[in-house]
């Protein structure tokens, strides 16, 4: 039958299930059939937070949004247009985000009784009448897989149940004219070793798009068609974690040092964890400390070796960091610091993303120990944050706190692969005796106000550090009231200096627009789309983005003062509001939203329609 | 520099600062006399220390030193170590510093078998902080925290590094220098972990805790020497030893008693670390017959990170381009 054809600028499609559905495989794949395509995207896995919650429940319930179009997407999407159902479970845990007319595809064999009691349903919403808002599409994709694998042989009735993810991406790539090779070769790659499994997967994902093409239930099919304003190069979809760790390898090998990466697991941080310990034949050293402390002093440690140091955790591990940090503080020594916040206090929610531990990053430490914070706004800005907080580590001898989020650290989007000769070079200046014979000065200072790093092993230079005040030059003990206070002031002016060094604030406006919307890391996305909305419906509005938060780009007070209005979403109670009010004195009116979420571009476009 | 170095070469230009007749002087002296020894340069050597009095024992080595925070010397010393095969790397730690706050990364640096050297100066007390109870302190200790007298279990330094697995355990004494350099020079010379315990005398806040294993008069039938291949004796005459009782514990005997072919033979390389532990354990406090010297000395892989050569340029292209790739022209 032909079908009708719909062309669409933007989708946005949920798939969810059982964590055992594979969820994430299948909005993986569809993901990478987009690409190719030429679609722009950004993507979003939602894992439960136990690990085995019981089949069915609520608890268990895996999912994967993905948002494509023909134009520049800034995020996943705030709510879904489509989402696919694979269980009841998957269905109610969804169905708040879901706004009226959107469409569901459920797989209607697994709305047994069994699994509607497991979800909670009293009544099948199917038949009830609750779903008349929506588009429901009803698909038996139990039995068709079923019936699409027994013809193959050797297949099992166990593979044939869990094929039924292929044939919803079967129906979904139909649905939206998505290119059947890309997933066909990957299936070939992933089940190589058992070709009666590939043979399985094949056949469902191609009844799928068979079913798509041939059943009346889908009446038209849509197009979204490539995105026409995307830099020529060449591409690849990465998430946060494993852009930030191609990041700090490629600091490595630019600044010559190896990496040493002691981390101690901790969700959802222990990614970094994870990706950096697959490249142990290429230099990478990771350490599995045993503890959150151990981590922070072996990652110094190695420094003091003259190694680059890094260590990664999430919220609560930051606590049990400071004092080290504050040594490395001390010590004057090169170490990053990776912060993957996610929602606290304490153990919070640990799958769940947030800001709040910018107060922590500027200030979660005794004693006045200022240190460079910096804070990446995409996936892909991780590559560009993680290689900048080790060149500010190496090049002003620091630690350096590197802000990431749950959401950045999961989340994907294309990215264009930089070339390795345009990464700048990072110098890391080792000392050496210039042989005079002169007294080595290990707290002696040079234009930037940076130590030397005299690593062991080098002849002449023996010499000792540690976490006692140092005097000024020598750096021999000193408790000294007055070198205490120019040490201090030398510290703090080291690292205000590097606001010397970075991108000034750069401000998207347009004239006569009064009202500035300013944000720091994840919520970038959600801004300049809540800001495009904006504009299309006739405001007036400005947007801009910090990365580095300590220090501020030197133009930044300039921007606050220049604009009637300063709007500030974050996604903690208005911790970058306060500093900013106390460092500028400007009224800085603050939107918080602290759910676990992140940040809508319909809540900013909102915002600002209230201020206009 | 010249080829054989002497003590002045590891004598730093600081002033020593502990109280007068501290034990940490007569360590201090015996590790810069017995440095030269090892053939190393000062450059290719780093003192890493914690919290505490002997925290302080960095800044008087002319090597490469770093005064720490309290109780984390050893994850310092294991970044290094993963950093630089290349170094010899000394943590001098404390009972507080590293059976206290520091207890977790004491056991984690021994049972992975980090190349460094950790001695720890053990006096039984909170000295830089004026005399508090450490974990090392005797039941009944009244000190400043410790009013009605200490409560809780101490630990045995040697005890507790045999359950961690170190494949180096050594006890030894300040004021017996001979025995102190024996014991560096076995430790210095081991590969992986060495943990050596040295009673340290504090003069201000607990003088006199090892007076029976040092003053002359008594320290001949306290002090139970182990040494490899030997049977385990001790006393004026050697008339006391070491025999495994009726149940396989061991226990003392007199030698005229049950003959000299009864008595234990140390031997420091048995893998089983089960009699090291209840050699330990015959002495709970320095105040009754002590063994002193190695316990433990055997072969376990030593802890190793990947060679560090980071990337290569085009290493790192073939990594940032991995995985699916598509080209917009």
């Amino acid at each position: 039958m032909t079908k009708e054809v719909e062309e669409l600028e933007r989708v946005i499609i949920r798939f969810a299930g059982d964590s055992g559905d594979g969820m994430q495989l299948t909005g993986g794949r569809f993901s990478d059939a987009t690409a190719m395509m030429g679609n722009d995207l950004a993507t979003l896995p939602n894992f439960p937070a136990e690990i085995r919650a019981p089949a069915g429940t609520i608890g268990g319930v895996s999912a994967f949004q993905i948002h494509f179009a023909s134009r520049d997407i800034l995020t996943p999407g705030d709510h879904p247009d489509v989402l696919v159902a694979m269980n009841p479970a998957a269905l109610k845990a969804n169905m708040d985000e879901l706004t009226r007319g959107a469409t569901i595809i459920v797989n209607e064999d697994a709305f047994t009784k069994r699994n509607l009691d497991k979800a909670g349903y009293d009544a099948n919403p199917l038949e009830d009448g609750s779903l008349k808002a929506y588009r429901v599409h009803r698909i038996p994709m139990s039995t068709m897989t079923t019936r699409a694998v027994e013809e193959i042989e050797g297949a099992s009735t166990r593979e044939a149940s869990r094929a039924k993810n292929l044939f919803a991406l079967g129906v979904l790539s139909w649905l939206y004219g998505r290119p059947t090779e890309v997933t066909e070769r990957w299936i070939e790659r992933h089940f190589a070793r058992d070709p009666t499994v590939a043979q399985a997967n094949l056949a469902a994902f191609n009844a799928g798009w068979s079913f798509g093409e041939t059943t009346e239930l889908l009446h038209v099919q849509y197009r979204v068609k490539a995105a026409v304003d995307v830099a020529p190069g060449t591409y690849r979809s990465i998430n946060g974690t494993t852009a930030l760790s191609l990041g700090l390898i490629a600091a490595s090998v630019r600044s010559g040092l190896p990496l040493i990466l002691a981390s101690y697991p901790i969700t959802p941080a222990s990614e970094l964890l994870h990706e950096l310990s697959k490249h142990a034949h290429i230099g990478v050293s990771t350490i599995q400390a045993e503890d959150e402390i151990a981590a922070a002093g072996m990652a110094l440690g190695a420094s003091f070796g003259g190694r680059l140091g890094v260590t990664s955790t999430s919220g609560p591990g930051m606590d049990l960091k400071a004092e080290m940090i504050g040594l490395a503080v001390m010590l004057e020594l090169p170490l990053v610091v990776v912060d993957v916040q996610r929602a606290g206090p304490s153990t919070g929610m640990p799958t769940k993303t947030e800001q709040s531990d910018l107060l922590t990053a500027l200030y979660g430490r005794h004693g006045e120990s200022p240190l460079p914070v910096i804070a990446p706004s995409t996936a892909p800005g991780c590559f560009d944050a993680g290689f900048e907080a080790a060149r500010i580590a190496i090049r002003y001898r620091t630690p350096v706190i590197l802000l990431s989020d749950s959401f950045l650290s999961s989340s994907s989007e294309p990215w264009l692969i930089p070339d390795v000769a345009s990464l700048p070079p990072i110098d890391p200046e080792f000392a050496t005796a210039n042989g005079d014979g002169a007294e080595f000065e290990p707290y002696s200072r040079n234009e930037r106000l940076a130590r030397p790093w005299a690593i062991p092993g080098t002849p002449g230079l023996a010499h000792r550090i540690g976490g006692l005040e140092k005097a000024h030059g020598s750096g021999n003990i000193s408790y000294d009231g007055a070198n205490h206070e120019r040490m201090t002031e030398l510290r703090a002016a080291k690292i205000a200096a590097i606001a010397d060094e970075i991108p000034p604030l750069a401000v998207d406006s347009e004239p006569g627009a009064g009202l500035l919307v300013l944000g720091w890391g994840s919520t970038e996305g959600a801004i300049r789309a809540g800001v495009r909305r904006a504009r299309e419906s006739g405001h007036k509005v400005a947007c801009a983005h910090l990365t580095h938060l300590n220090p501020l780009p030197a133009n930044t007070g300039d921007v606050l003062r220049s604009f009637e209005r300063v709007l500030l979403p974050e996604l903690n109670s208005g911790q970058l509001a306060m500093v900013l009010r106390s460092r500028f004195l400007v009224d800085i009116e603050s939107y918080c939203k602290i759910q676990g979420a992140p940040l809508f571009a319909a809540e900013v476009c909102d915002q600002i329609g209230e201020r206009q | 520099m010249s080829a054989t170095l002497s003590k002045a070469d590891f004598q730093s230009d600081q002033e020593t600062r502990w109280c007068p007749g501290c034990g940490d002087y007569a360590v201090l002296s015996a590790v810069q006399q017995f440095m030269p020894e090892l053939g190393i340069p000062p450059e290719k050597i780093v003192f890493i220390t914690g919290i505490g009095c002997a925290g302080r024992f960095a800044y008087y080595m002319n090597t490469y030193g770093m005064h720490g925070i309290h109780g984390r010397a050893p994850t310092l010393a294991t970044g290094l170590a993963a950093a630089r095969a290349d170094l010899s790397i000394w943590v001098i730690t404390g009972d507080g510093d590293s059976l206290s706050i520091g207890g977790n990364h004491l056991i984690h640096a021994l049972r992975r078998n980090i190349p460094v050297k950790i001695l720890l100066f053990n006096n039984q007390i909170y000295g830089l902080t004026k005399g508090q109870a450490s974990p090392t302190s005797e039941l009944g200790k009244i000190t400043k925290s410790t009013p009605f007298g200490v409560a809780d279990h101490p630990f045995n330094p040697v005890a507790l590094a045999l359950g961690a697995e170190a494949s180096f355990v050594a006890r030894t004494i300040d004021r017996d220098r001979h025995h102190l350099t024996q014991v560096l020079r076995a430790a210095a010379t081991h590969e992986g972990a060495a943990l050596v315990e040295i009673y340290q005398n504090c003069p201000v806040f607990n003088d006199g805790a090892f007076a029976p294993l040092t003053d002359k008069d008594v320290k001949d039938a306290n002090q139970i020497r182990l040494e490899a291949g030997h049977p385990i004796r001790f006393g004026r005459d050697y008339e006391r030893g070491v025999v495994r009782d009726e149940d396989g514990c061991l226990t003392f005997a007199d030698v005229a008693d049950v003959g000299e072919e009864a008595l234990l033979v140390h031997d420091p390389a048995r893998s089983d670390s089960g009699l090291a532990f209840s050699l330990a354990k015959l002495a709970e406090t320095p105040s009754a017959p002590t063994p002193i010297g190695i316990f433990r000395d055997v072969d376990r892989p030593v802890y190793h990170r990947a060679d560090a050569e980071p990337a290569t340029e085009e290493q790192l292209a073939g990594l940032l381009a991995a995985g699916d790739t598509w080209t917009v022209v």
